[in-house]
Order: structure tokens, then C-alpha cells, then sequence
């Protein structure tokens, strides 16, 4: 976790002057999170005008002051406590360690814990997507395609895991794992090469290709399709072989050893950016792609690793989800991810272990929503509104420093990544 | 080349010498093509079989009947597939010196010859296809305008599905509770117009990346419109009832064989859409403020420096072309099937864009453009009516190939730089 304030964050950090510790720190910690506090104060007040009964009791606000003032608080609270509650359960926690401690067994703390495991479960697939477009953005290319990127590596993995029989489980999920990454790979992979030898823009090609995705996953698995079951337009379940393995055997507890794999990623990542010759060449071309090319860089081809890379990453996000989680595959899989795996990087600033704590962030919001639209009627997709609003004030600064008065800094904000559709 | 020593010439013998590949690569790609009609359609097609076209309309009384298109089918396929190898050979040997418009051309041949192929010794009504495709086309080419007003002037508008979604649930819940459906129509405008402020000033006064921008406001829009849909719209089914604009023939146009019906028997939406195209047109190529907004995309700084407030012109056009945008969005639901559904717009957006760019920036190509992509639209829903037997390829096929032609067309189109020079780049005055 000490990278997060040690390390540098953007690729242009390479080649800027070193800004004074108090900007760097404001720009890695306080800057997201006045972003994420501001977005879910405005998710408080989009929950709130349409909360009928808190709307009701402020039009008779001068009737009867306290009754607003209640109704908003019981509004909020629910809400909000429902999504505490349904991500973290810290007191739940301290309550089953009470117990445990009392010599009651460990079943009520057991039991109190799923609701974090499930955070932390869902934080997973978003954490390989976010380090996709992250790591894509720190070449310089924008890959919007996480979407379809994810799905096709959930396809090729849940068809290696059903449809291969008769292996060991060291064999099937090497392979099954093998699968989806792969197949996210060489989905994104394809895009790098446009991009490298017709200079088509990758952002125009990622969408296209999402789209291409998702029209295939239709037809691959609506009732009857090649890979649909006969009866429903799901795939039929993983092998038990394939499966990556869970953890606790608490019922509903869906916390699995991808968890891990993430972790190490995170790592891997992080090596290959600020260790590796590779990522070091990588972040140039990020930072000026023509300088790189100047000083003997194959700009093409590391456009086409990069891509190939953040794909097998958000091909992972897929595979994942599909192995350790769901262990089967429906329309509509994805969801969007691929695109909250853009704000997790900006979130983030592009940094491995940025992404990694964004990622937590949006696993426990996320899981959180689920709870607060079962006790509180408030529709999950607060969340996609929090995400779109994060982004916002990630990407312009200034209205977080106009909304705070904050100084303005020093140094200049991060890279420009869009120079039109023709570089 | 080690021989030349002047570089300037080398550098031109060596764009030549790239040219002349993606000649040759374009001239191999039509030979393709008609290897693939002769491969997949004429094996497959036996000698004596006729296709028949019918070019009536199905449903109302005609002034002027139009006899049936009959022709044989494994000719007729022959012929398609000769001409495109001929062009092949020629883009090979000589090169077309408009060569996208020889690709559009060659495509054609292919679906014409798939259509042809498909509806063996069956028939078909061509006129309900086309009349279904201009339907399909209306929202991306909306979409379409909507990018070339924006990136005409610099900015790019990647958020035109998230207008067009806000567009299409505004439209539907301001027509049912106020029960004008022109009013719905006027909410979609001003809603997407709302959205389209948010990105001139994120783009402009803050320079934010305008793809980021423009991402960040698809996710709000996709958020905000199933939070209201689930919030409001699934309990009270009242405020999800907007009604429909209703077809309305154009007195003598809607009489004229062909046609007619295909392009003057619609809604009210898709007349706004050619009266958009025509005017956009207009505005663009033949006013000061066109010439304005094109100087503004290819060169702020000489722009600014005659004068002309860079910051304005963007704004003004980002914030109309969001408002068209907005016009697209509201076919999805008061245009056609009168509610509203999560994700209504379903990528419509992102097609648009591709036809703008398909249609390198110009109001009449972008039209172009979503006709094509409206067309495979029509080819996917209506060619399900003819049976597994005839036509055995899924249908989901068919979607991908606007999908696939865009990326084929981006992979040869872009690169010589037909987009606004300035698009994309925030503008910092000094």
C-alpha cells in the first residue's frame, strides 16, 4: 500500500519537473477523494428529490419544519446505512467478535463477514479492468472496448470449462484461465494492430468491436444458440475442474482465490511499468509517441503489445467473474464494467496500486447498491451515476478546487490523451 | 532507394510506394469479394431459379402500379460477381482515383447479390425493406449530424448515444404527461441541449479530454435514465405512454413510384432529418458562420487571429448538435414505439459517429452512411420472414456487419487526414 503515495503517478511525472510532495499528495489522495465524497453527496441529494415522502414533507415545510428535516434524515439514512450494511457490516463484524470471544463459536462472526467477502469479491473483475485501461492509457491509447474485451474472455473461458471433460482440475482451470485471457488478448489485439498499420483510432475501433461482442454473445447464446443451453439463453455451468476454487463455506460467502490473483497482478503490473524496459518504453510512447519513435522505439508494435496486454487484462476481468463467481454465462454479462473500469484508472491515476484501492472502492459501493435497492427501492444504478460523476471531477479538477477553494497548483494536470481520430 | 540521395524524393518515392500497396490491397479485397459472391452465393444456387422483387407498397391504394423486378438468379449473381472482379483487376492495374467510392459500390454489389441469393425463387417486397431502412437509418443519422456539427468546429462528440438516451426517456415523459407529443419532441432538444452545454464547458473551459468528457457523460446518461426508469416510469405506466408521431404522407410526393413511399410516407421525425441534412448542409458550406466553423476545426489560431471567437463558435455548435442529437433520441421512443426502455438506444449513438466518420464529416455522407448501417438494420429484421432454410446464416450476422464495414472503412479511409485538423484539441488562447 505505500506505493500509493510514493510512487509517481502519471506518465508525464517522467519528464516534468518533480512537483513539490504537498501537490503530489494532493493530487493522488485528496483530489479523488473530495471526487468520490462530492459524487456521493450529489447521489445523497438525486435519492432524496426523489424520495416521495421526503419531497412530500418539504412542501409542507412551514407546516411542519421537524417532519422535513425527519424524512430527509430517514431517507438518507436508510439508504446510506443500507449500503453500509450491505458492503462492510463493521459492526456486525464487532458484534461476531464479541460473540466468538464469549466462547459462542465463530458462526455469528462467520456469517458477519460475508458482507465484506462480497465486497471484496465484487472489487475483483473491476480491479483487472481497471489495470486494462489503465495500463492502456499509460501507452497513450484510450480502450473503451473493456466491455467486449470482458465478455469474449468469459465466453472462451465458461466453453474451455463446460465444454472440456475428463481433466484434472491442475489441467482444466490452467486452461480455462488460459482461455480468457487469451481471448480478451487477441480481441484487443486486433484493434492495436489497426491502430498500428492504417492508423484507424482505437477509441472508434474498441466501440465497434464491443458491439461485435455483444452481437455474437447473442447469437452464441440465446435458446438454442451453439453455446446456450436448450431450455434458457445461458451457457450451461462451469466443470467443477474448472472452477477457481472459494474460500469460506459460509452460505453466500462468494470470496474466491481470484482475490489473490488480482492482488498479484497488481504487482505484475506495476513491475512491468516502473521496472521493465518494456514498461518504461511504454510510458514513453505514452508520453510522446513521436520522441519515442526518435529514440528507437517500434512505436507499432508496442502499440499492439499494449493493447494486446490491457486486453488479456480485461479478458482476465471476464474470466474471473465467470470462473470464481457466476460459473456461467448470460446476455447481458458484462453490464458496463468496462466502462466504470474507466473511471477506476482515472481514479486511480493510472497507477497500479491507485486502481487497486479505486477498485475496492467501487466493489464495496457496488455491493453496497445491491443492498440499498432490496431495504431502501433505490435503483442500483445510483452507482453509474456516482461513477459518471467521479469521472467528471477527476478529469476536471477545477471544479473540485472552485467547489473546496482550493489553490491552484504548481505544476500542469495530467496528459491529453485524444488528438483526434487520425494520429 | 539508397540510391536517391535527395530525402525529400525518397520520402515521396516512399508515400508513393505506400499508396500503391493500399491500392493493390484495396484491388485484392474487391477480387475477395467476388470470389465470396461466386463461393457462397452462385454454388449455392441452381440453374432456372428466379428472384422476385416486389416494388409496391404492401398496405395502401397506389396511382401507379409497379410492375414486379423478376430476375434469374444464378445470371444475375454471375454478373455481380464478374463486375466486382473486374473492378478488382483494374483497382490493381490502374487504381480508381476515388477509391472509397468504388469500395461503397463494390459493397453494394455484395448485399445486392446476397439479396438476389436470398430470395430464390421466393419473393420479396424491396419497397418494405428500403421503407423499414430509412426508419433505421433516422436516429444514427441524426446521430451523424450531430458529430459534424460538433467536429466541425473541433470538439468530438462521443456522448451523442448518452443525448440521444436522455433525448429518447425526456421526450417520452414530458409527451405523456402533458399529452403533446411535440412537446416530448422539445424536451428531447432541450435535454440533450443541457447535456451538450456540460460538454462545451467541460471540452472548452476546461479543457478536459473531450473523449473522457464525452465517456463520463454516456455513463451518467445510461445511470440517470435507468435510475428514472426504475424509479418512476415501471410504477407508473402513465408517465411511460407518449404516444407515437403518426405517418404522414406528403401529398404528390408519397404518389411517386419507388420513391415515394419510401422516403415521403414517414413520421414527422424523419422529414426533420432530411430538412437537418439539407440545412446543415447549407449552413455549413455556404454562410459565414459555416466557413467560421470549419476554420475553427482546421486552425483555431488563424481563426482567432482574424477575429472570430473560437470559444463561441464551439460553443453555439456543441450545444446544436447536441440538441439534434437530442431530435435522434426522441425517435427511439416518441418517433417509433412510444415508451421507454433501459438502454433504449441499444449503440445507436457509436453507429452515428461511424457514419459521420464513414461519411468523412459531411452532412450528405453521414446520411450516406446511415442508410447503409439503417439497411442492414432492415436486411436483418426482415430477411427472419423468409425461413432458416432460405437464408442459413443466423441473423445475428447480419448485425455485426455495420460494425465490421466501419472498421474495414476506418482501416482505409482514415489515415489520409479527411477529419478536422483541429478536432479533438482543446484551443488555449494566448
Amino acid at each position: 500500500m505505500t506505493e500509493a503515495t510514493t510512487a509517481t503517478p502519471s506518465p508525464v511525472a517522467t519528464t516534468a519537473p518533480p512537483k513539490p510532495r504537498q501537490t503530489r499528495m494532493r493530487d493522488v489522495i485528496l483530489y479523488p477523494l473530495l471526487a468520490v465524497f462530492t459524487a456521493l453527496i450529489l447521489g445523497g441529494i438525486l435519492i432524496l428529490v426523489t424520495d416521495r415522502a421526503v419531497v412530500q414533507a418539504w412542501l409542507n415545510f412551514f407546516d411542519d419544519p421537524m417532519a422535513a428535516l425527519r424524512a430527509t434524515g430517514h431517507s438518507l439514512s436508510t439508504a446510506y446505512g443500507a449500503m453500509f450494511e450491505g458492503s462492510l457490516n463493521f459492526g456486525g463484524i464487532l458484534r461476531g467478535i464479541g460473540a466468538a470471544l464469549r466462547g459462542e463459536g465463530t458462526q455469528e462472526l462467520a456469517v458477519a463477514l460475508v458482507p465484506l467477502a462480497e465486497s471484496l469479491t465484487q472489487a475483483v473483475p473491476y480491479i483487472f479492468a481497471g489495470l486494462a485501461v489503465a495500463f492502456a492509457f499509460q501507452g497513450g491509447l484510450f480502450n473503451i472496448g473493456g466491455e467486449g474485451q470482458m465478455l469474449v474472455g468469459a465466453l472462451c473461458s465458461v466453453y474451455i470449462g463446460f465444454k472440456v471433460t475428463g481433466l484434472p482440475w491442475y489441467v482444466h482451470l490452467p486452461l480455462a484461465m488460459f482461455a480468457g485471457i487469451a481471448g480478451g488478448a487477441i480481441w484487443a489485439a486486433i484493434v492495436g494492430v489497426l491502430k498500428a498499420y492504417t492508423g484507424a483510432h482505437e477509441v472508434i475501433n474498441t466501440i465497434m468491436m464491443n458491439w461485435i461482442a455483444i452481437s455474437l454473445s447473442t447469437w452464441l447464446l440465446k435458446v438454442g444458440g451453439p453455446m446456450a443451453r436448450p431450455d434458457v439463453p445461458v451457457t450451461p455451468p462451469v466443470l467443477e475442474t474448472a472452477w477457481i476454487p472459494r474460500l469460506f463455506d459460509t452460505p453466500g460467502n462468494r470470496f474466491h482465490a481470484g482475490f489473490f490473483l488480482a492482488l498479484f497482478t497488481v504487482w505484475l503490473i506495476w513491475w512491468i511499468l516502473y521496472k521493465s524496459t518494456l514498461g518504461f518504453q511504454i510510458r514513453m510512447v505514452g508520453a510522446n509517441a513521436r520522441a519515442a519513435k526518435y529514440s528507437g522505439v517500434n512505436v507499432k508494435r508496442l502499440w499492439i503489445a499494449v493493447m494486446a496486454i490491457s486486453g488479456a487484462l480485461a479478458g482476465t476481468a471476464g474470466m474471473v467473474q465467470t470462473l470464481g463467481v457466476d460459473r456461467w454465462v448470460g446476455v447481458g454479462f458484462s453490464s458496463g464494467m468496462g466502462f466504470d473500469a474507466i473511471a477506476l484508472a482515472l481514479l486511480g491515476k493510472n497507477h497500479p496500486v491507485g486502481v487497486l484501492l479505486a477498485a475496492l472502492l467501487f466493489g464495496t459501493l457496488k455491493n453496497g447498491a445491491t443492498r440499498m435497492q432490496s431495504v431502501a427501492q433505490i435503483p442500483v444504478d445510483i452507482i453509474t451515476i456516482v461513477i459518471a460523476l467521479v469521472i467528471v471531477f477527476i478529469a476536471a479538477p477545477e471544479i473540485i478546487r472552485w467547489l473546496y477553494r482550493l489553490r491552484q497548483p504548481v505544476a500542469k494536470e495530467g496528459p491529453v490523451f485524444s488528438k483526434g481520430w487520425g494520429s | 532507394m539508397a540510391v536517391t540521395t535527395a530525402p525529400a524524393a525518397a520520402l515521396g518515392a516512399y508515400a508513393a510506394r505506400r499508396e500503391r500497396r493500399k491500392a493493390i490491397a484495396y484491388g485484392v479485397f474487391f477480387l475477395l469479394v467476388a470470389a465470396a459472391i461466386f463461393v457462397l452465393f452462385v454454388r449455392n444456387s441452381a440453374p432456372g431459379m428466379e428472384s422476385t422483387f416486389k416494388l409496391n407498397p404492401a398496405t395502401r391504394e397506389r396511382v401507379i402500379e409497379v410492375p414486379d423486378l423478376v430476375v434469374p438468379t444464378r445470371e444475375t449473381l454471375l454478373v455481380l460477381a464478374g463486375l466486382a472482379g473486374l473492378l478488382g483487376v483494374y483497382q490493381v492495374v490502374r487504381g480508381f482515383r476515388r477509391v472509397v467510392l468504388v469500395l461503397g459500390l463494390v459493397a453494394l454489389m455484395f448485399v445486392a447479390a446476397f439479396l438476389v441469393w436470398a430470395v430464390r425463387d421466393k419473393s420479396i417486397n424491396l419497397l418494405g425493406i428500403f421503407t423499414f431502412a430509412v426508419a433505421a437509418a433516422t436516429p444514427i443519422a441524426f446521430g451523424a449530424m450531430s458529430g459534424v456539427m460538433c467536429e466541425r468546429s473541433g470538439v468530438i462528440n462521443i456522448a451523442i448515444e448518452g443525448m440521444m438516451l436522455t433525448g429518447a426517456m425526456m421526450a417520452v415523459i414530458v409527451s405523456s404527461v402533458t399529452g403533446q407529443i411535440w412537446f416530448g419532441l422539445l424536451a428531447a432538444v432541450l435535454s440533450a441541449g443541457v447535456l451538450g452545454v456540460f460538454l462545451a464547458v467541460m471540452a472548452i473551459r476546461f479543457r478536459v479530454d473531450q473523449i473522457i468528457a464525452g465517456t463520463a457523460i454516456n455513463i451518467f446518461a445510461l445511470g440517470i435514465t435507468s435510475f428514472i426508469s426504475q424509479r418512476f416510469l415501471q410504477p407508473i405506466p402513465a408517465l411511460n405512454s407518449g404516444g407515437v408521431f403518426p405517418k404522414v404522407a406528403i401529398p404528390g410526393l408519397s404518389q411517386v413510384p419507388l420513391i415515394g413511399p419510401i422516403f415521403f410516407n414517414q413520421t414527422p421525425i424523419v422529414y426533420l432529418l432530411f430538412l437537418t441534412v439539407i440545412l446543415i448542409h447549407f449552413m455549413l458550406f455556404y454562410t459565414r458562420w459555416g466557413l467560421r466553423t470549419r476554420a475553427v476545426g482546421e486552425h483555431p489560431r488563424a481563426a482567432d487571429t482574424l477575429g472570430v471567437n473560437v470559444f463561441k463558435i464551439r460553443y453555439v455548435n456543441v450545444i446544436i448538435g447536441a440538441m439534434i442529437a437530442g431530435i435522434g433520441g426522441a425517435y427511439f421512443t416518441i418517433g417509433s414505439v412510444g415508451r421507454f426502455d433501459e438502454a433504449i438506444t441499444a449503440g445507436k449513438g457509436f453507429i452515428g459517429l461511424a457514419a459521420m466518420i464513414f461519411g468523412r464529416w459531411t452532412p450528405f455522407g453521414g446520411f450516406g452512411a446511415a442508410l447503409i448501417f439503417g439497411f442492414s438494420d432492415a436486411l436483418q429484421a426482415k430477411l427472419q420472414v423468409l425461413g432458416k432454410a432460405q437464408v442459413p446464416i443466423p441473423t445475428e450476422w447480419l448485425l455485426i456487419l455495420p460494425y465490421l464495414i466501419t472498421m474495414i472503412v476506418l482501416a482505409g479511409v482514415v489515415g489520409r487526414t479527411v477529419a478536422p485538423a483541429a478536432d479533438g484539441k482543446p484551443y488555449v488562447k494566448e
